[in-house]
């Protein structure tokens, strides 16, 4: 019987780099970072040189400098005087503006159309299969320049609206639709107007709270209040009752045919190229989300409905408490990354003429100060903070939502 | 017992009862009506609105397609000859169908050869699209895109010839060391092929001839729907080898090189491409050596493969996480090293799983090339809104070319899912 004794140990020789496999992933990654420290010398060393050669330098000092150059739709007070970082500010807001208005409407609209594609009824399900194909298959560039086309190739100039005697009546006496945009009315806040706003806060959360105080109530005793009629006037009732007593502190503004011979004056101007770009996004990435709706439904297999019912359930309450929350599981994760495509698709709005933050910081500052690589980098570090959270976001979420498992 | 009961009545039917034929309202056209129009009163309802959506849609568009006019010279000729009637002008497609296909510099003499390269496209992507045809096929798939290089660019021969030796030599020393060590074969590969190429650099000036048979065609005068083809088709082949090493790299235990990846893959798709497409415009030129100069569309093919990489590697990284972890135990049970695993058990598979995906991204991709419109390319879209919109006879034409650019793109991005549907079903194993 011979003893086991330890291997003899070996002596490190310099071919166990590659052929050892203790040593050869440590090999690698010393190439690798070889490579990679010596491809961003080489291109740090490129800076240097073509910068030195052109004279200028890395500096950030431009976004003090006034921009020099106007914009139409702003959501905070801007001139021509402003900084450029203003200017900036102005477009990260219109991003954002823009990209919350489409997704809201895109979600709608997916859901609707995601739901009727699988509606017993056959003409609806092929038109909507149609809808899908038709603007999944399409480039939204195409789409946001048919759409901001339509806008201000077939709709009226102002003008029509004009004058004692206008071709046209404004719509519902408060709305106009122009070549140059939409012309809505424009709330102005009065003095307790802010109550008002308040009390419509508070009401909404009071409507939480009563649902959820029904919720506890049906759980625990098995008592069943009425959800529908007491939430809606929970949430109506007070918010008009403190209008009315606080005098009606909230007016509109409308938009005057008569202030101006040449324009619209008054209300809001919903610019042309939001509204295109806002309706192309829409249905561009509504077709997505249809399909993620679709896919979601179908993926709660057709047991749970049954049984379901089988416990006496009714169609309503399946759908709520049984269907739903195992399809959202589903849907949720693609949807958001949906909203993120929107988000990162919204910087087509420098085709249109959208003032984004594309088109401002990368577009108009850029081209003036000529700062491209100061420009750039900041563009691509906006979009990434944006990016990121949303996505930290969602690994939380999908955390929440696991299947909880052994 | 049955017969006495036999007897004892008068009459016992002794065959069964041929079924009678279903009611007439739930058979045929009728039946089908009922069930699939009429079934309830809601979806009575939603099928008339339905009908009257669409008699509204073909009432709006019908007669505007129909009547259209197809040979006039200007958009003032067209309206004139219309006299406000409503319909369409699509002779500004065929009047400008050349440039719309090729863009508006490229020489209306040579138009033959983007034209060839794009027939022998279909050639060339048959044996990869479809494996039931001869293998032989794929040799034409491997020689083409030095020879629709060729077509497109022209000029000298010798550099796409000497651009596949370089190939062929990589492929060589791969074949003779490869077998031992897969790693020493794919470096040496790589260096053999570099060397090649660094070779050819001294010798193609000296024996390209004066006159090359195909006259050379600039960069920049590439346009129109080719110009879309071209950066659709190279950027989404060149994307594919490169995804699939940012996702083996994103699952590599080397943690050094799995976070390079993970920070390459997470950067790019947390920016829009247009933004990258900023960069090949304006931003690359400062990080490559001063005085060289780098053909935008080059610069443009460099950041769009970049981009389409980066959410391969994630539909690949899908596909490689799908895959039971009994496949990678079993390749390490018989012995295999890990690329010979990669190669031989786990990437067959973990393609396979992310065919849809890849196709939805290369379809994503295809339309993605309009952007370049932005960055003042003209590409399709680039075309219709710079030099024909702005042209004095097709100024103002503006429904015909869009719906050209969208019929185009239809056309192309249904027929890759249609594809991408057919050999899903195709590559189905499991039993359902």
């Amino acid at each position: 019987m011979t003893a086991l004794t330890d291997p003899p140990r070996e002596s490190f020789r310099l071919s166990m780099l590659i052929n050892d496999k203790r040593y050869r992933s440590l090999t690698f990654q010393a190439i690798a970072l070889i490579l990679l420290i010596s491809v961003f010398a080489y291109l740090g060393s490129n800076l240097m040189a073509n910068l030195a050669a052109a004279g200028l330098n890395i500096s950030y000092s431009f976004l003090g400098d006034p921009a020099g150059y106007d914009i139409n739709q702003t959501l905070i007070p801007y001139d021509s005087q402003s900084p450029h970082l203003q200017a900036a500010w102005v477009g990260i807001l219109n991003t954002l503006l823009v990209a919350v208005l489409a997704c809201v409407s895109a979600t709608i609209l997916g859901v609707f159309a995601g739901v009727l594609r699988l509606s017993n009824n056959w003409l609806v399900r092929k038109l909507m299969s149609g809808y899908v194909e038709i603007f999944r298959n399409i480039p939204v560039l195409i789409w946001i320049l048919i759409i901001y086309g339509i806008i201000t190739v077939s709709l009226p100039g102002a003008r029509v609206y004009l004058g004692e005697d206008p071709q046209r009546e404004l719509v519902l006496g408060m709305f106009a639709f122009t070549n140059r945009g939409i012309y809505v009315p424009a709330p102005i806040w009065g003095p307790g107007s802010m109550i008002v706003v308040g009390t419509f806060f508070v009401s909404i959360a009071a409507m939480f709270a009563y649902r959820s105080y029904a919720k506890k109530l049906l759980f625990n005793t098995g008592k069943l209040l009425p959800m529908g009629w007491p939430s809606l006037v929970i949430l109506i009732v007070p918010t008009i009752l403190v209008f009315f007593v606080m005098g009606q502190p909230i007016t509109l503004d409308m938009p005057d045919p008569l202030a101006n011979r040449f324009n619209l004056r008054g209300g809001i101007q919903i610019g042309a190229p939001l509204i295109a770009l806002w309706l192309a996004l829409s249905v561009y990435t509504g077709a997505f989300i249809a399909e993620n709706v679709r896919a979601g439904i179908l993926a709660v297999s057709k047991g749970q409905t049954e049984a379901a019912a089988a416990l006496g359930l009714r169609p309503g309450r399946i759908m709520n408490l049984v269907v739903l929350p195992q399809a959202l599981r589903v849907i949720i994760p693609p949807l958001i990354s949906q909203y993120l495509n929107i988000t990162k698709n919204s910087s087509l709005a420098i085709a249109v003429g959208y003032a984004d933050i594309t088109a401002t910081l990368g577009g108009i500052t850029l081209n003036q100060t000529g700062r491209a690589i100061e420009c750039v980098l900041l563009l691509m570090l906006f979009y990434l903070v944006i990016s990121l959270s949303i996505s930290a976001v969602m690994n939380v979420y999908n955390n929440a939502m696991k299947l909880k498992e052994r | 017992m049955s017969d006495t009961h036999a007897h004892s009545v008068a009459f016992v039917r002794e065959t069964a009862i041929p079924p009678a034929p279903p009611p007439a309202t739930e058979a045929g056209v009728i039946g089908w009506m009922r069930q699939n129009l009429f079934a309830t009163w809601a979806n009575a309802l939603l099928t008339v609105v339905a009908i009257y959506f669409v008699y509204l849609l073909l009432t709006g568009t019908l007669p505007w397609i129909l009547g259209g006019l197809w040979n006039t010279d200007s958009l003032a000729e067209c309206r004139e000859i219309l006299q406000g009637k409503n319909a369409a002008c699509f002779s500004v497609l065929t009047e400008r169908w050349n440039q719309l296909l090729f863009g508006f510099k490229y020489p209306d003499e040579f138009y033959w050869r983007p034209g060839i390269a794009f027939i022998l496209l279909f050639l060339a992507a048959a044996p990869v699209l479809f494996f039931d045809l001869p293998r032989k096929l794929l040799l034409f798939t491997a020689i083409y895109p030095f020879l629709a290089f060729w077509l497109i660019w022209g000029g000298t021969v010798w550099n796409p010839v000497f651009a596949a030796l370089g190939f062929i030599a990589g492929y060589v020393v791969f074949d003779l060391y490869g077998k031992q060590n897969f790693a020493a074969g794919f470096f040496g590969g790589i260096v053999a092929a570099f060397v090649v190429w660094f070779l050819a650099g001294y010798i193609v000036p000296a024996i390209a001839p004066e006159q090359p048979v195909l006259e050379a065609v600039q960069s920049r005068d590439m346009g129109g729907f080719m110009l879309n083809m071209i950066l659709g088709v190279v950027c989404v082949s060149l994307s594919l080898p490169l995804g699939i090493a940012l996702a083996l790299g994103r699952q590599s235990s080397m943690p050094l090189i799995k976070w390079i990846c993970v920070v390459f893959i997470e950067f790019i798709r947390g920016v829009p491409l247009i933004t990258l497409l900023f960069v090949a415009n304006v931003v690359l030129a400062y990080f490559l050596p001063p005085g060289t100069t780098f053909d935008l569309i080059l610069r443009v093919i460099i950041m769009i493969t970049m981009f389409a990489s980066a959410y391969i590697a994630e539909v690949i990284r899908g596909g490689l996480a799908a895959l039971p972890k009994g496949q990678y135990e079993a390749a390490d049970s018989l012995g295999l090293d890990y690329a010979q695993a990669m190669r031989l058990i786990v990437l067959p598979q973990a393609l396979k799983i992310s065919i849809p995906g890849i196709v939805n991204v290369s379809v994503g991709l295809f339309k993605d090339t309009t952007l370049v419109s932005i960055i003042t390319m003209f590409d399709l879209v680039g075309m219709i809104r710079g030099p024909i919109l702005a042209s004095t006879e097709w100024n103002g034409v503006y429904w015909e070319l869009f719906s050209f650019a969208a019929v185009l793109f239809f056309i192309t991005c249904y027929g890759i899912s249609q594809y991408s549907q057919w050999l899903e079903r195709r590559l189905t194993t499991d039993h359902r």
